[in-house]
């Protein structure tokens, strides 16, 4: 089961103490505001976690995968992520635990 | 690489992202919403640590992709180092943040 923003909500319901409206209402504005400024051109630095950042692609030529027939595709602003070192040594360290 | 988006380094940090919330959030202390904001990251990357997946919609998905094992080569003696396969966490963005970051970008 994938984690929701529910279950972030429910988990600053149960650890701090915030009713549930304040809870969730904190998580969806935590992802509002990473998105506005990812919308805004910010690069968005999340110390411990990782950065989401922002990479222009020019346009390059494409296909229509039903009919084979070529179309460009157009120029675009798209939306990376890099995870910190910290966040990848413990991920690296699950792959262990699976072999 | 050339395009790597760059308009005067913009940048929004974890300690900017707890003030803009704490300002939005005026009923909650500041003390509360840095711990909700480190409370949320921390989950989250306990979940994908445990090989688990998280999914915000509208916002994006993360997951594990894993990296099948390699040889590598010591940078200094050139010499092949057998790498083990590894996990890397993985960012899928939703339709919602495609969208938005792309109609922004003129």
């Amino acid at each position: 089961m994938a984690l929701t923003k529910a279950e972030m909500a429910e988990k600053l319901f149960e650890e701090l103490g915030l009713n549930k409206r304040e809870a969730k209402e904190l998580v969806e504005l935590f992802f509002d505001e990473v998105r506005a400024a990812l919308s805004g051109g910010s690069q968005v630095k999340l110390s411990g976690f990782g950065n989401f950042n922002l990479r222009n692609k020019k346009q390059r030529p494409g296909r229509n995968p039903k009919t084979g027939e070529e179309i460009p595709i157009s120029p675009r602003r798209v939306v990376t992520f890099h995870p910190g070192q910290k966040l990848k040594a413990r991920v690296e360290a699950y792959a262990g635990s699976q072999q | 690489m050339t395009d790597t988006y760059d308009d005067g380094d913009k940048a929004m940090t974890k300690s900017e992202l707890i003030d803009t919330l704490a300002q939005k959030l005026n009923h909650l202390t500041y003390k509360d919403v840095e711990f909700s904001v480190k409370t949320i990251l921390e989950q989250m990357a306990q979940t994908l640590a445990t090989g688990g997946r998280i999914e915000i919609r509208g916002f994006g998905s993360f997951s594990l992709h894993h990296r099948p094992p390699r040889m590598g080569r010591n940078p200094k003696t050139g010499e092949p180092v057998p790498l083990e396969g590894k996990y890397v966490p993985h960012f899928k963005p939703g339709k919602e943040l495609r969208d938005r970051v792309n109609s922004n970008a003129e």
